[in-house]
């Protein structure tokens, strides 16, 4: 798993594609948080983080199916894959290596934007006055939705060997995960039972997680959606057996 | 036997790909593997090194079985695929950095083992470059070492000489010549003086059966066993004449004037064709010995039904 977890992790630093997703990510939240009037700190007036946490989860949405459009999609066109599933290494180290390195990457695109926190914890008048216990879980919240999309992302590459074909099926399928649900309870159909719809979609478990408190459920939400599509891509990679 | 094939079965929907196929391998021997495309070569291939599992039948490398043990299977195998897919965007020593990093090599262990493949294979004056900036005889080279990096007991390359020039072909026949002294190689080809100059067993395959599974000798002993005889008159003749002699089993026409006799003796008979030629007055103007070569009977084996 490592010696894959390196080569991904290589691949994204030779071919630009991290420096493009961070620098992406970080000039669109950069304008949103800073400049654009409507969502601007310096003129909202409130020092919180609003901002990162509810545009990152679009940002991430466009970005996170282009890092991992290519993992299976181009080893199979390239053929590569056919030397990878030869060598003395199982699926799921093959399978988490690839996932875990677009997860670091991801990771890498948040921590930049600590130095928008510490900024608006100097703003805050008196310094400081931030509720950092909100934000701390917001990060884990946006990091762990991160963390999904990638898994929805891997598992579309795994299916296709056209990596265009993976983009928008990822787009798609982490869409509908994070918004699906609310548009699905906005539907006059379900005779006021639409709130039960609410928890399964990304979007409440994630909104759950920036109020402060890590709740085990939310984790667990998570963490079943991201085992699901990773163990849907080992059944498509297994599929070649069949 | 570090290579035994039994009874090996692949079907894709309906078609037989791979239809019974039981061969060995063993250790410092090369196999050549022989068959028009769509024979089952590859799929052959790709099921021994796990890729894809067999309908029936079973193979053993050294011992591990392909469907109990892959990852022990692997572990013995050397691969270079059909088409020798590689990561062009990698530089060379980096490639097979990684490679080596899947067979659980590190360290200077690794780096000299990559030192020695690299001078085994001939890649010192490309081994700073990526591999997309490689020529393709570059590139089978690095698909080559990559292959050899971990020093498989036993090695298994698709077709590893097509599309090279006539020296890389050489070197690359080299290079396989030098490794195979302890390993087992099983390669396969379409081209025939490759199995005459590099094989010591050769398994001739047709759609998905074994038609032929000799040694280089007995092939050589097949060649001697009948020579076809090409006589150029400057008339036409009843070249048929000729199957009364008890060494000719056959006669046929070419082109205009041009005849062929199949001849199935050691023996030279040339100057009792000759003669009897003279006496029958027919004016010969050519006369050349044809070797039945392995090419010949390939065409013959593998254009049955």
């Amino acid at each position: 798993m490592w010696s894959i977890f390196q080569k991904e992790i290589a691949v994204f630093l030779n071919s630009l594609i991290a420096y493009l997703v961070i620098l992406v990510f970080l000039t669109f939240i950069g304008i949103f948080m800073w400049i654009l009037p409507e969502s601007s700190i310096l003129d909202y007036g409130y020092a919180e983080m609003d901002t990162l946490f509810s545009y990152g989860p679009l940002a991430f949405l466009m970005l996170i199916p282009a890092i991992t459009m290519r993992s299976f999609a181009e080893e199979r066109k390239d053929g590569t894959i056919e030397l990878l599933l030869t060598k003395p290494i199982s699926d799921w180290s093959l399978i988490l290596g690839k996932y875990f390195s677009a997860c670091t990457l991801t990771a890498f695109a948040l921590v930049p934007t600590l130095l928008y926190y510490i900024s608006v914890y100097q703003l805050g008048k008196p310094i400081g006055n931030i509720d950092s216990a909100a934000v701390f879980t917001s990060y884990i919240g946006l990091f762990l939705l991160g963390c999904v999309f990638t898994s929805v992302g891997v598992f579309a590459s795994s299916i296709s060997n056209n990596q265009i074909v993976s983009f928008i099926l990822a787009l798609l399928v982490c869409y509908l995960l994070y918004n699906g649900f609310n548009h699905l309870a906005s539907l006059d159909l379900w005779d006021g039972s639409a709130v039960s719809l609410l928890p399964l979609g990304l979007d409440y478990q994630y909104n759950a997680l920036s109020k402060g408190v890590v709740d085990s459920r939310n984790i667990f939400y998570f963490m079943s959606v991201i085992s699901s599509m990773l163990i849907s891509t080992k059944l498509v990679l297994g599929s070649r057996k069949w | 036997m570090s290579v035994l094939v039994t009874d090996l079965v692949k079907l894709y929907g309906s078609q037989r790909a791979v239809d019974g196929i039981t061969f060995s391998a063993a250790k410092g021997q090369i196999t050549g593997f022989l068959g028009p495309n769509g024979a089952g070569k590859s799929t052959t291939m790709k099921i021994a090194t796990c890729f894809i599992p067999p309908t029936s039948g079973s193979i053993d490398i050294c011992g591990y079985n392909i469907e109990n043990s892959p990852i022990e299977v692997r572990r013995m195998i050397g691969y270079l695929p059909e088409h020798n897919p590689l990561y062009l965007d990698m530089y060379v020593k980096e490639y097979l950095q990684f490679t080596g990093g899947m067979y659980g090599m590190k360290g200077n262990v690794l780096t000299n083992r990559i030192n020695e493949m690299i001078d085994l294979c001939g890649l010192q004056v490309e081994q700073y470059k990526k591999i997309g900036a490689l020529s393709k005889g570059y590139r089978q080279r690095t698909g080559l070492a990559q292959a050899l990096l971990h020093d498989p007991m036993v090695l298994i390359l698709d077709e590893p000489t097509t599309g090279l020039d006539p020296n890389q072909i050489l070197e690359i026949r080299k290079v396989i010549k030098t490794i195979a002294e302890d390993k087992t190689v099983i390669f396969s080809t379409h081209i025939m003086q490759e199995v005459q100059a590099l094989c010591d067993q050769v398994i001739i395959i047709n759609k998905g059966k074994i038609v032929a599974d000799k040694s280089i000798s007995d092939i050589r002993n097949l060649n001697a066993a009948s020579k076809v005889i090409r006589l150029e008159f400057t008339e036409e003749v009843h070249i048929e004449h000729f199957i009364s002699f008890d060494f000719v089993s056959d006669t046929r026409k070419v082109s205009g004037n041009v005849y062929e006799l199949v001849v199935t003796t050691q023996d030279d008979t040339r100057p009792v064709i000759f003669k009897e030629c003279a006496e029958k007055g027919w004016t010969l103007i050519e006369m050349k010995v044809e070797e039945q070569s392995l090419e010949s009977i390939f065409r013959e084996l593998t254009s049955k039904n």
